[in-house]
């Protein structure tokens, strides 16, 4: 029974990696560029719910939809303002605007709120349930991060197969220069990977912070490595994969916690991925892009 | 003579010659202002981790620049370096008095194990290629980084003990090595800048005495068009763990020389943001641009100082300064600016 109650808080944990790495997914397969400022929209996510609900009282529902429509715009303006302009640079220079950009929200996040740590509140609900006698405790919020993540899914997959914009998206991540070519305005397509993916990182900041009651600056930072190994775990640029991949590293992580050790438990997870990329190198959903000479 | 100045200031040997003069320079310079005038204590303090941090620099760029390979996990070299040195340092304390010759043998035994991790390391890391390489190498040095704020590690009169996860060191008036994740304590502090500006010299001594030879230019090639190296006969995952490999130890070595500069360091301190602080500098000067390499990351590491009026907005500016660079360096109308300034001064431009 212990061992549920892990697993189930584990596929919780990666429920939220996988909503996260759906984030760094689409944009690397769209823009082709790793977007190490992410994990700070989270951690900006985060602190817009913490004070729609505690300073301005706005409901449960409004904290979040706020949270949302906030990290959504600065998403799309950091594209615009930072990486737009260097759509023809090298991916290293893109790579290191994003780090600074990753730099300038938590230095900005700790001007505006402090260094120090605030106590995220219970925004979602704190009630659990037992099962088979007492023997299992499952709290609702397990249960409706986990139902989260499921919709985003669902919604994500129906929209990127099913609509004109997902259509676009899917030829811009297939080849820019032919999409362009088709009459899809590319500029415009990365603008709406960017305002989904943050989005949803918004939504990933109020499940992480209900689950780990705690608001920092650099919040953001540990959830974006890891959900940044997730997405590579499950094959960077596929969204199944990061379904996949978030999932099974929640749970790694959290059983390593369980029954191995706790201060071992990142060295443990980041070593599993290196044996899957060993094995499967484009990650467990990957494909293979083969080089013609 | 004439000859000397063709050979030191040819095209050939002009960025190497420019290298050695600007370092030599800058050491003497610094070296006489310190005698001559009091500096501060602020300025003293970061003569050392700036040499540390431009020969982490010139080890990263060997394999971002020169092998074109994304390394994120630099910092996990640097941290095998910086430990191991605190640990040859602190057992040979009472053995050898004299300091220099300490931190010579412990720089060396930083580099050359931290250089056997890289070995080991390369073997995986380099059967994978991009995004997927620099990941990999994100995960190793966070393991690295996690193992070692694991260790405990002393040593009293009788016998060396070490225990892992859980400290269960049962030492009789002995010294702590490495405990845990408050790292190395009490360390002796025999860093010194001469020995800093000598490690210089001799990174930029192996870096280019490899880029000129036969393997350098393989590295290049690999880099440049990996199928058509192979199909020349340059066997690339050789080529490119050599690479690798030296790098590793060239960040061993700065590790070494950092950790011996404090007297505490805590594992922390080497995690993903270091790696990337170096990748920055690295990018700012210029892939394959060792000078860019050592002018940048002095200018970046003592920036954050320098901008310390400013109190609370100094990382801000400092991530700002970070975004305009780029956005000009990559800009049209720039790079438009930049080619005509080089054509006309220097006719042929760079070749580094």
């Amino acid at each position: 029974m212990t061992f549920l109650t892990y697993l189930i808080s584990g596929l919780a944990l990666g429920s939220v990696y996988a909503i996260i790495a759906l984030g760094y997914t689409m944009v690397y397969g769209i823009a082709k560029m790793l977007n190490f400022a992410h994990g700070d929209i989270i951690m900006a996510g985060g602190y817009v719910a913490f004070f729609a609900f505690t300073k301005f009282g706005l409901g449960p529902f409004m904290s979040i939809l706020l949270s949302v429509i906030v990290s959504t715009i600065l998403g799309v303006v950091i594209e615009r303002l930072a990486y737009r302009p260097l759509r023809q640079a090298s991916s290293l220079s893109v790579l290191i605007t994003a780090i600074g950009v990753s730099y300038f929200l938590q230095n900005t996040a700790q001007l505006l709120f402090g260094a120090d740590t605030k106590i995220f509140p219970a925004l979602l609900t704190e009630k659990s349930f037992t099962l088979f006698d007492g023997q299992l405790t499952i709290s609702y919020l397990t249960i409706i991060t986990i139902v989260t993540c499921i919709i985003i899914m669902i919604g994500l997959t129906t929209f990127i197969n099913k609509t004109k914009i997902g259509k676009a998206m899917r030829a811009c991540a297939e080849d820019k220069g032919a999409a362009q070519l088709m009459g899809i305005n590319i500029d415009t397509t990365i603008s709406i990977t960017f305002a989904i993916g943050s989005g949803l990182a918004a939504i990933a900041a109020v499940l992480l912070c209900s689950t780990y009651p705690s608001l920092s600056p650099t919040l953001g930072s540990m959830p974006g490595i890891k959900a940044f190994t997730a997405a590579v775990f499950g094959g960077i640029g596929s969204i199944p994969g990061a379904l996949l991949g978030g999932l099974l590293l929640g749970i790694i992580e959290n059983l390593t916690k369980a029954y191995l050790s706790t201060q071992l438990s990142d060295a443990i997870v980041f070593a599993v991925l290196i044996v899957v990329l060993l094995i499967k190198p484009t990650g467990l959903l990957g494909k293979k892009e083969n080089v013609k000479v | 003579m004439k000859n000397l100045i063709n050979d030191l200031f040819g095209k050939k040997n002009r960025a190497r010659t420019i290298s050695f003069l600007m370092v030599i320079f800058a050491y003497i310079l610094i070296e006489v202002l310190t005698k001559s005038i009091r500096m501060s204590r602020l300025f003293t303090s970061l003569l050392v981790p700036t040499c540390c941090y431009i020969i982490l620099g010139l080890s990263l760029n060997l394999v971002v620049g020169f092998s074109g390979e994304l390394s994120l996990g630099h910092a996990g070299f640097m941290a095998i370096g910086a430990f191991t040195a605190v640990c040859v340092s602190g057992l040979t304390s009472s053995v050898i008095t004299n300091e220099t010759l300490r931190l010579m043998l412990a720089v060396f035994v930083g580099g050359i194990l931290s250089g056997l991790f890289g070995l080991i390391i390369s073997v995986p890391v380099l059967k994978l290629s991009g995004d997927y390489l620099a990941i990999v190498t994100l995960a190793f040095g966070q393991i690295i980084k996690s193992l070692i704020t694991n260790i405990y590690l002393g040593f009293d009169a009788d016998s060396m003990q070490f225990s892992f996860v859980t400290n269960e060191l049962n030492l009789n008036n002995g010294k702590m090595l490495l405990s845990g994740p408050m790292g190395a304590t009490d360390t002796a502090k025999i860093s010194n800048f001469t020995s800093g500006f000598v490690l210089i010299l001799i990174t930029l001594f192996i870096i280019y005495s490899l880029i000129d030879s036969r393997y350098g230019r393989a590295i290049m090639a690999a880099r440049d068009n990996r199928i058509a190296a192979e199909s020349i006969g340059i066997n690339i995952s050789r080529t490119k763990t050599l690479a690798f490999a030296i790098s590793a130890v060239l960040a061993g070595l700065a590790g070494a020389l950092y950790a011996l500069n404090y007297s505490t360091l805590q594992p922390a301190k080497f995690d993903f943001n270091t790696s990337i602080l170096v990748l920055v500098y690295v990018v700012f000067g210029g892939l394959g641009n060792i000078n860019g390499t050592i002018v940048a990351t002095t200018v970046l590491y003592i920036l954050p100082e320098l901008l310390r009026f400013l109190k609370d907005y100094r990382m801000l500016i400092y991530a700002i300064v970070l975004i305009v660079v780029m956005e000009i360096t990559n800009s049209e109308k720039m790079k438009q600016f930049f080619d005509k300034g080089k054509n006309s001064i220097f006719k042929k431009g760079e070749d580094a």
